[in-house]
């Protein structure tokens, strides 16, 4: 049937007819889809077909002795930990959200605050069966039909129908985490407290204070805890119940935000044991909050930048984020490992990420990312495709030179607006 | 316990079984449904989140009344069935069903006449083996008949009637028959319907359901908003309700 669709960003709401995943053959222009929780054009294919995988979510197999776990592509990552950390086992990758599917996780390569020890969530996936619109079911490993199973990895749901998946999860002793809250004052603090912390803390993530002048933030870095308690977390929280018709996210309130959440931190700066639920998925407690940037919508701008060069290069950026008056509530930094992700079209790689939200203002917003872009493009950085809505075709081509190997691997009949836009099919 | 599930890889139907497999340690399914891939799957995601569960999986054509016969033979022997939810259903295109006789003869077979039959077919069974909860899957859609989905609306009306007369022949008895009316719920079969986004999830509607179950309830509307509204609709005299277009 014939519907709008948006994408997490709601930058766009265009008609897309929507089948669930039984109607992904026969098609001549489709895309498969789980959640929708991409910000950009990822998950979206105006006039054409999306297969939503949603209702596939029912897990295959598991084994309690070495966490290995085969699901169907739309099990939440949620319900992974949910279902397992009371077993002993949670995901070895989880990016900043569990409202989102296994089959976009794969698609997407995500990341999560342990690249530096586990890797991407590709690195995390043992296998996977692969459906072509041609009809024919590929079983995809490292060992089997490598080169496919490499171009589906971050391979932005360009290669066909992932109907199941065996992923690797890590163990844990219960569903918390020793954590530990640090204030710093700018970059080169920032950069000296990863460097320490890499060999000794497996999550390390940073909250920026891209209002300030010097770039201050909150560092906090956790480990899996011993401790076993049964997770008396409540779940649900305040939702943003419909668009309002501006954005409530405006100077003002960023400036506002920014320095609460800093004093705030910086009061409950220390140790402490942490569920895994807000420490590892803090903005999934307000539901809906994407509403909150209006009916424009939002983008999201996440760039990598290598690690030489890298304070004078965030330095750099964030001066021209505070001269445009554009601030971003949420701008979440960390750095990746040395491993650079196992799919052709990854974004993951050595170097420094920081991640932005800012609102639609249409010319205002596009005159930022472009100076943006070239400093990214001028470091041999580039943006992260799962979020973006907008990037040229150079700066894509520059970021991720393998993209004309990736051609000869992709699904003829799949096409989004994503591929369109960076890849001309 | 044991459940009896009808159209087990309905989006609601597996979100029901997954709430009871993950509070019964004991819980043994009997998985009914018309594709056999899916219920093996359906069973192996029990299996995973219980490794105690047992489960068994029959398919079937649902609408055949002589298959429908074997499994009766088949179930006599699983032993007491004490809870048996019938969830199968699919959803009508209601232009085509005004316009193609298959469309509608197949609408009405699969929402109403199936699900009858399979009710009757649980009674017996139920009856016989000491008892339980025969739980059927309506819709707000019989409440009253709208000119964009009454096709379907007319199948799920029949169903309201019948469970009625079986609450009504079962008074003080041992089988217990339970009509739940769900509001649009976000599932496969929902999939790309305008406002598909808006509609509640199935987690949340099977949350009401298992409710409901437990505390005996004849009749289940979820989420819960839509007793008051399906009382309005009702309400509205037909001189002004041909007038609407919902």
């Amino acid at each position: 049937m014939e519907s709008s669709v948006t994408s997490f960003g709601r930058l766009t709401s265009e008609g897309h007819r929507v089948t669930n995943a039984s109607g992904f053959l026969g098609q001549t222009n489709v895309l498969p889809r789980g959640l929708g929780s991409s910000y950009g054009d990822v998950c979206l294919n105006p006039g054409g077909t999306l297969a939503v995988t949603a209702g596939m979510n029912n897990f295959l197999a598991f084994d309690q002795e070495t966490g290995r776990l085969k699901v169907e592509p739309g099990v939440t990552l949620g319900e992974i930990q949910r279902t397992f950390a009371p077993r002993g086992w949670m995901l070895s990758v989880t990016p900043g959200t569990q409202f989102v599917s296994v089959g976009g996780a794969i698609g997407n390569d995500v990341h999560g605050k342990n690249h530096h020890a586990r890797g991407t969530f590709g690195d995390n996936t043992l296998e996977l069966t692969l459906l072509r619109s041609s009809g024919e079911l590929l079983t995809c490993s490292r060992e089997e039909n490598r080169e496919l199973f490499l171009a589906t990895l971050g391979g932005l749901g360009l290669t066909g129908l992932v109907v199941d998946a065996t992923i690797q999860l890590q163990p844990v002793s219960g569903a918390y985490l020793d954590t530990e809250t640090i204030v710093f004052g700018d970059s080169g603090e920032f950069l000296k407290l990863s460097d320490e912390s890499e060999s000794a803390w497996q999550y390390i993530v940073s909250w920026i204070d891209c209002t300030s002048k010097n770039g201050r933030g909150i560092f906090m870095r956790g480990n899996n805890s011993a401790d076993t308690r049964v997770p008396d977390v409540k779940l649900g929280g305040p939702s943003v119940p419909f668009t309002p018709p501006f954005s409530l996210i405006n100077r003002a309130s960023v400036l506002a935000f920014n320095q609460a959440y800093f004093n705030l931190n910086r009061i409950k700066a220390g140790s402490a044991v942490t569920h895994y639920q807000p420490y590892f998925y803090p903005l999934d407690s307000v539901t809906n909050w994407n509403l909150a940037y209006g009916p424009r919508g939002f983008y999201q701008y996440q760039m990598v930048i290598p690690r030489h060069d890298g304070r004078a290069v965030l330095d750099e950026i964030l001066s021209q984020i505070r001269r445009s008056g554009q601030g971003s509530f949420l701008a979440v930094l960390k750095t990746f490992g040395a491993d650079h992700g196992p799919g052709l079209l990854s974004f993951a790689r050595p170097g420094i990420t920081l991640a932005l939200d800012f609102t639609n203002l249409g010319a205002r917003s596009d005159a930022l990312f472009k100076t943006l872009d070239s400093i990214v493009m001028e470091a041999n950085g580039t943006l992260n495709p799962s979020k973006d809505a907008r990037m040229s075709r150079a700066m894509f081509e520059q970021g991720f030179p393998k993209f004309a190997e990736f051609e000869q691997y992709r699904d003829k009949a799949i096409s989004s607006a994503m591929s369109r836009r960076l890849m001309g099919w | 316990m044991r459940y009896l599930v009808i159209g087990a890889t309905s989006g609601i139907a597996k979100a029901i079984s997954r709430i009871w497999v993950s509070r019964d340690g004991e819980a043994e399914f009997v998985l009914v449904g018309r594709n056999a891939s899916a219920l093996d799957a359906a069973a192996a995601d029990l299996q995973v989140r219980n490794p105690n569960a047992k489960c068994q999986v029959f398919s079937l054509d649902l609408t055949d009344p002589t298959a429908i016969g074997r499994l009766e033979s088949q179930l006599g022997s699983v032993g007491r069935i004490d809870v048996a939810l019938l969830a199968h259903g699919e959803l009508t295109d209601q232009t085509l069903a005004q316009t193609d006789p298959i469309t509608l003869a197949n609408s009405l077979t699969v929402n109403a006449t199936s699900v009858a039959v399979l009710a009757e077919m649980s009674a017996r069974l139920m009856e016989k083996s000491g008892g339980g909860k025969l739980v059927v899957i309506g819709s707000v859609a019989g409440d009253r008949g709208r000119k964009t989905n009454y096709s379907y609306g007319a199948a799920k009306a029949l169903l309201d009637t019948y469970v009625r007369g079986m609450q009504h022949r079962f008074a003080g008895g041992n089988v217990q028959p339970i009509l739940i009316k769900p509001g649009p719920t976000a599932t496969p079969m929902t999939a790309g319907m305008p406002g598909a986004s808006k509609m509640a999830s199935p987690d949340k509607v099977a949350a009401d359901i298992v409710k409901g179950i437990d505390g005996d309830k004849a009749t289940v509307y979820t989420p819960g908003i839509w007793k008051l509204i399906m009382l309005v609709v009702r309400m509205i005299p037909a001189p002004i309700f041909n007038k609407l277009n919902f």
